[in-house]
């Protein structure tokens, strides 16, 4: 791949970066908004450890959208997500319980992951089947594996070495959200910065004018899929080292979040708009909004109906501001 | 190229559940002799009445292009709301009428947020299916709500003329939506609407109303299969009908509905709900449990999509 091939979409850069850096700043707002709000009601929130606490939810929120962002830049959708992590957790997890090597678990999940994303991206891409569907289907088949693989059993119990990287810190400020910071300043350089990036979204933005411009579409569907499914891998390790245990109902309820913050990040359902960066921020909104119903002792039953409504809010935003543009 | 009038909706072959059926009936009954018992095969009907129930709407949603995945969460919702209502009022009438009342509503709210706001059906229905799920959480507490009426469960277990009333419902439910897609004038404009909105808009109909009709049918479709799933386990159950929609969907995807282009054909859904009732059945009889089952649905669809979108080659 030259670099000179995609000069043509370039300009889509210069075009939308500063609506979207003046959106980052509402988003930015919004965040602190919740924040001085939930300051003034409790005396828990504004401590050194619950904001470390709130960083640590919102990064393994952000690996599971970090993948997704590309996947609806690209125009396409992955519901497959949250069955993704649980299978790739549940596996690693009997993995490393099984033979107390944490690297042999980790390459476990992420190979999983990928290969799971790869066949989602194959199906997007050469079977041509609708992403919402293709990957409605792979949801139930991983949860079913998943349900299948673990029999109802839970394993819990891991190497403290592999803790760390839950629990850990480095500088006082815990390793998943170092790696976090890691993954965002990567992926807003690969997207602004690269062929690769430039070319997601120039085939989410108008995917027949990409294909013509020559934007190999195939392989970069597959490859956001791939990146999805990698990403749910990593995400899969986190939450092992985090929770310390894992049972086949694990990712059931992961779906709905990643989505509600890659929405409220910004990202638009119609492909061709959005950034990490957004992403990162929608992450923290939710996990800002979910941390205080729980200072706030709100019962969690609310949860999943609170994240439903904040996506139809967030998808009717970006609805509004399209049809703006 | 030459213009196309509005498509057709049925298509030109036979639906791949056709052949599944034939495929599962003869593998099964070779692998258990308790399948092939009369018994069991209008167990499998009975059963299947349900999926039926919500597969005929699903069949009209996803012929608009669109897709309900709300409909499970909006089903258990209905079956606590049935429960709470009638067990505290203590009229069956009242609590039948509130789970139908729900799914109505939460239909109109997926058709109007999905018309007038103009939000992916996938993404609609999947921040309904949220609020639907904490809404049933929130009335029952999490718990199931047990020991309905005895009348109620005669919805299920009784029967008329000597055949079951599910069937009768679903023979009711399959009567009704042929003759809406296939003798009225909402039947032509469905199709319209997944095919050629454009056409529709310029033969001057607002499509943002006529969306509404397809998941307004869907909630209140998830409102009848409520009752009949109420009867069938005897109380509310806050996750009872948790991924029905997938087998719903599975059920539209084998009958040969298409998911783009508006293509679709009830008759292929009827046969997909037999093909998904007969594949769970055999299975259940094999002691293959419901998590491979679910694998096994997935795979089918995958492959029913696959060979729909061979047909159709480039894009």
């Amino acid at each position: 791949m030259t670099s000179s091939e995609m000069s043509s979409i370039a300009p889509a850069r210069t075009l939308s970066l500063p609506f979207e850096s003046w959106q980052i700043v509402l988003r930015l707002a919004a965040c602190v908004l919740i924040g001085a709000m939930l300051t003034t009601l409790t005396d828990s929130f504004f401590t050194w450890n619950n904001i470390l606490n709130v960083l640590r939810q919102a990064s393994l929120l952000f690996f599971m959208s970090f993948g997704l962002t590309f996947v609806l830049i690209a125009g396409k959708i992955d519901l497959s997500l949250g069955s993704c992590v649980g299978l790739c957790a549940c596996v690693a997890g009997t993995c490393i319980h099984a033979t107390g090597n944490p690297w042999l678990g980790a390459a476990v999940a992420l190979a999983i992951g990928s290969f799971i994303g790869l066949l989602n991206g194959v199906m997007v891409a050469k079977m041509r089947i609708p992403s919402f569907i293709a990957t409605y289907g792979m949801l139930w088949v991983l949860q079913g594996l998943t349900y299948y693989y673990m029999g109802g059993e839970t394993v819990h119990g891991f190497p403290a070495g592999f803790r760390q990287l839950g629990s850990g810190h480095i500088a006082g400020v815990p390793i998943p959200v170092w790696i976090m910071l890691l993954f965002l300043a990567a992926g807003g350089l690969f997207a602004r910065h690269t062929n690769y990036g430039q070319q997601i979204y120039a085939l989410g933005a108008n995917p027949v004018a990409a294909r013509l411009s020559g934007v190999p579409v195939n392989r970069r569907l597959i490859l956001v899929f791939v990146v999805s499914g990698a990403m749910a891998g990593l995400a899969s390790l986190i939450f092992l080292a985090r929770l310390n245990s894992a049972e086949g109902d694990i990712g059931e309820t992961l779906i709905l979040p990643a989505v509600a913050a890659v929405l409220i990040g910004g990202t638009s359902l119609f492909g061709g708009v959005g950034s990490i960066t957004g992403t990162f921020i929608g992450a923290l909104i939710l996990t800002l909004a979910l941390n205080g119903m729980n200072l706030l002792s709100v019962n969690a039953n609310w949860q999943p109906l609170v994240t439903g409504a904040i996506i139809l809010f967030a998808a009717w935003a970006d609805f509004l501001t399209r049809q703006k543009d | 190229m030459t213009e196309q009038a509005i498509p057709l909706p049925r298509p030109d072959r036979l639906p791949g559940a056709a052949l599944v059926i034939v495929g599962l009936i003869a593998l099964f009954s070779v692998l258990s002799p308790s399948f092939r018992n009369a018994d069991n095969l209008i167990n499998v009907l009975t059963q299947s009445t349900v999926l039926l129930l919500i597969a005929l709407p699903m069949t009209i949603v996803v012929m608009t292009e669109g897709l309900d995945l709300s409909v499970g969460a909006v089903l258990s919702l209905a079956t606590v709301v049935l429960a709470v209502v009638t067990l505290s009022s203590g009229s069956i009438a009242a609590g039948v009428a509130a789970a139908i009342a729900i799914g109505i509503t939460f239909g109109f709210a997926n058709g109007a947020i999905v018309g007038y706001f103009r939000i992916p059906p996938f993404v609609a229905t999947l921040s309904t299916l949220g609020v639907a799920q904490g809404g049933a959480l929130l009335v029952s507490d999490g718990n199931i709500v047990p020991n309905l009426p005895r009348a109620i469960q005669l919805l299920y277990s009784g029967h008329v003329l000597g055949i079951p009333v599910p069937i009768i419902f679903g023979g009711i439910a399959y009567l009704s939506f042929h003759t809406l897609l296939y003798r009225t004038r909402i039947g032509v404009y469905i199709p319209a609407l997944g095919g050629n909105r454009e056409a529709l808009r310029n033969a001057g109909h607002d499509d943002r109303h006529l969306l509404v009709v397809p998941y307004v049918l869907s909630g209140l479709m998830a409102g009848v299969a409520a009752l009949l799933l109420a009867a069938r386990t005897n109380s509310g159950h806050p996750s009872v009908a948790i991924g029905m929609e997938f087998d719903a969907v599975a059920a539209v995807a084998l009958g040969g509905t298409e998911f783009e282009k508006g293509n679709g054909w009830l008759f292929g859904t009827a046969l997909g709900v037999l093909s998904i009732g007969i594949l769970r059945n055999g299975l259940n009889l094999l002691e293959i449990p419901s998590s491979m089952q679910v694998v096994c649905v997935g795979l089918l669809v995958i492959l029913a999509l696959y060979f729909d979108g061979r047909k159709r080659g480039e894009p």
